[in-house]
């Protein structure tokens, strides 16, 4: 990799962090000097994104490629490192472009109704990327705090009784979530004597059996933080209410919360405790299979007896993690394939229809209730006048007909749109994947487990959205048509739009999933990656 | 000298989870401000209790580490110290928001039908 490159990975988290900080400098007033600093630093994201992630799927070293930044140039288990592998630079790549998407539906009129908008939005990106990139624990714990005081931010963001009731229930619950972090980190360390990723996979297999229980309750309770924050069922009881009560374009962004749990779930889990770890290989694997299930049954319950569209879209969120969760518990690369597919693709649905409740929620006198809250806390009463500044869209109600049919597609996995595509590959994934096991026996109860599981609740996804539809475009006596705007719509129709290109392109992506699949799988070329070549000799030596 | 320690540890984290069961705002942030405490010193514990040993090297010549306790701990322990308190400054402005809003201090922002 050449120079640039290699100081291209620190970019994802240097440039939102100067972007923010220097935003917070000019007054509120400069609303349009922020937007546009805040606009090209995650069009700028999305570049840089889009060049780490070319450079590490270049073909010839498609085996495993990642790109290692060694901060103030150190070797790796003695200072922190950034690590970008195939996964993180896509998660990297899905977060800036939902960002986009959200910055570009906020700029029409939520950037307004209160304080610091822009800069919380790129503190938060910054912590997204920098939790997707660390190749170090307590760093991780550094970003995940930097991402949930950003979080905690934007989700009182326009404010309104509603919304600091939700709130306040989030803050506690993650502060109580990152003071079990601590825990789980420092048992972790006081046991291995490190926090490097790499350095820990090392390590571990070479625990004495006394002190296993102790190393595995503290990867438990690690385990505990980053499943409450992907909601996983009976963690995830503040998920619903918190997302359905944001803004509109920061539930949007929130949607990609919920996958860095899920993300670190991938990354930690199958490195440390993969095929390699020795006694302590698959440790807590059933309980992500099966907590994952009691996800996506906790969130179709939810789906399903929701009133508003908001919340049946943030139990949907719900629906999301439990499926990528319960698929990761499966183990096997095919099955893990299918899920990132699924993850990229449901991620993109769910901001898209974040985004879209709002629009259409905006024309109902019931639904209004929140931007009315809005408006009495902010004295802001000009709503229609700044509405006048931008085009209405003739056959506003069948745009947003269509995007909300676009959605629906999406996140209950029909064709011909990628959630179909994402479905199909679990499915085959889960139905083949226990041939290759144990050559060709019967398919085992969990696969069959994950299987009802899929087809049940892209079912009950489809009623729900169904009847909310049904409910929202053609049931709905006495609406006012909502004022839409373009800038408004655009990022709606990019997101689907995106979705449909995750089709058309399905045999590349799906390729590129593999890859990624497969390098997680097989962790030695992680760590071969980012240890000095000693280190990672050592370690064949000592296992040989 | 570990009796002790673990007993601070015990009592703090105890009545810090007991604190944030409570039904009132205030009640749960200082459960939160004790069980960080808690979390602390239980850092400090993982790096091995060591009485009289620096975790700085001396200014000359290259020191025998086990004359020195593990600074690393000692490190996590300041960054989650300064984190904490953040986080606790911020709970507290969304406290008082949410007691002028609601006009209760009660975590559900109403008061329990009884």
């Amino acid at each position: 990799m050449s120079r640039f490159a290699d100081h291209l990975l620190a970019a994802p988290i240097v440039v939102p962090l100067l972007a923010g900080a220097l935003m917070l400098l000019l007054g509120e007033r400069r609303r349009a000097l922020k937007a546009a600093i805040s606009l090209s630093s995650t069009f700028a994201l999305v570049v840089v994104a889009i060049a780490i992630l070319h450079v590490i799927d270049l073909p010839p070293n498609r085996a495993g490629s990642t790109g290692v930044y060694r901060l103030g140039a150190w070797p790796a288990p003695f200072a922190i490192v950034l690590v970008a592998d195939r996964l993180a630079a896509l998660m990297l790549l899905l977060t800036s472009v939902l960002a986009f998407a959200s910055l570009l539906f906020s700029l029409a009129r939520w950037h307004r109704v209160g304080a610091h908008f822009h800069s919380l939005f790129q503190f938060l990106l910054m912590g997204l990327n920098g939790a997707f990139l660390t190749g170090d624990l307590f760093n991780l714990f550094v970003f995940f705090e930097l991402l949930l005081a950003a979080s905690y931010g934007l989700a009182l963001h326009g404010s309104g009784a509603l919304r600091v009731k939700a709130g306040l229930h989030y803050i506690a619950i993650n502060l109580a979530a990152s003071l079990l972090f601590l825990v789980g980190v420092s048992l972790i360390y006081g046991l291995t004597g490190t926090l490097n990723m790499a350095d820990l996979a090392i390590r571990i297999p070479a625990i004495t059996p006394e002190n296993r229980p102790l190393l595995e309750a503290g990867a438990g309770i690690l385990g505990i933080v980053f499943l409450l924050k992907a909601g996983m069922w009976p963690l995830c009881f503040w998920l619903p209410t918190t997302y359905a009560a944001a803004a509109a374009p920061v539930a949007a962004i929130f949607a990609i919360m919920t996958k860095v749990g899920v993300y670190i779930v991938l990354r930690l889990w199958l490195l440390l405790f993969g095929v390699e770890a020795g006694a302590s290989a698959q440790f807590g694997g059933d309980w992500l299979l099966f907590g994952g299930m009691a996800t996506v049954a906790f969130g179709v319950i939810g789906t399903l007896a929701s009133q508003d569209l908001a919340r049946l879209t943030a139990f949907s969120v719900l629906v999301s993690s439990g499926t990528v969760l319960a698929a990761t518990g499966m183990g096997q690369v095919a099955v893990t394939t299918g899920a990132l597919f699924y993850l990229v693709s449901s991620t993109l649905g769910l901001g898209a229809l974040f985004l879209l409740v709002e629009l259409t929620e905006r024309g109902r006198e019931p639904g209004a209730d929140v931007l009315a809250v809005t408006r009495e806390a902010f004295g802001e009463e000009d709503d229609d006048e700044e509405g006048e500044i931008g085009v209405a869209i003739p056959a506003t109600m069948a745009l947003l007909g269509l995007a909300f049919i676009g959605c629906a597609l999406v996140v209950a996995g029909l064709p011909p749109l990628s959630g179909f595509i994402a479905k199909f590959a679990l499915l085959s994934a889960a139905l083949n994947s226990s041939g290759a096991n144990g050559s060709g026996g019967p398919i085992s109860g969990a696969s069959w487990a994950l299987l009802a599981m899929l087809i049940l609740s892209g079912l009950a996804a489809l009623i729900a959205m169904v009847r909310a539809g049904i409910r929202t475009f053609w049931a709905a006596p006495n609406r006012t048509i909502p004022r839409v705007r373009v800038i408004e719509m655009a990022p709606v129709a990019i997101l689907i739009f995106l979705c449909g290109i995750l089709t058309i392109q399905a045999g590349t992506i799906m390729r590129y999933m593999r890859d990624t699949a497969e390098v997680l799988h097989t962790p030695r070329s992680y760590i071969g990656n980012v240890l000095p070549p000693s280190a990672s000799e050592a370690r064949g030596a000592g296992r040989s | 000298m570990e009796i002790i320690l673990a007993l601070g540890i015990g009592t703090l984290a105890g009545s810090g989870v007991w604190l944030i069961l409570r039904p009132r705002t205030f009640q749960v942030i200082i459960g939160l401000s004790l069980l960080s405490y808690a979390i602390n010193l239980f850092i400090l514990a993982m790096g091995r209790l060591r009485i009289g040993a620096p975790p700085v090297l001396a200014t000359r010549g290259v020191g025998d580490p086990l004359l020195y306790a593990d600074p690393l701990p000692q490190a996590l322990v300041l960054t989650a110290i300064v984190i904490s308190f953040a986080t606790t400054a911020l709970f507290l402005v969304v406290l008082l928001a949410s007691r002028g809003l609601t006009g209760t201090d009660h975590v559900d922002g109403r008061e329990r039908d009884s």
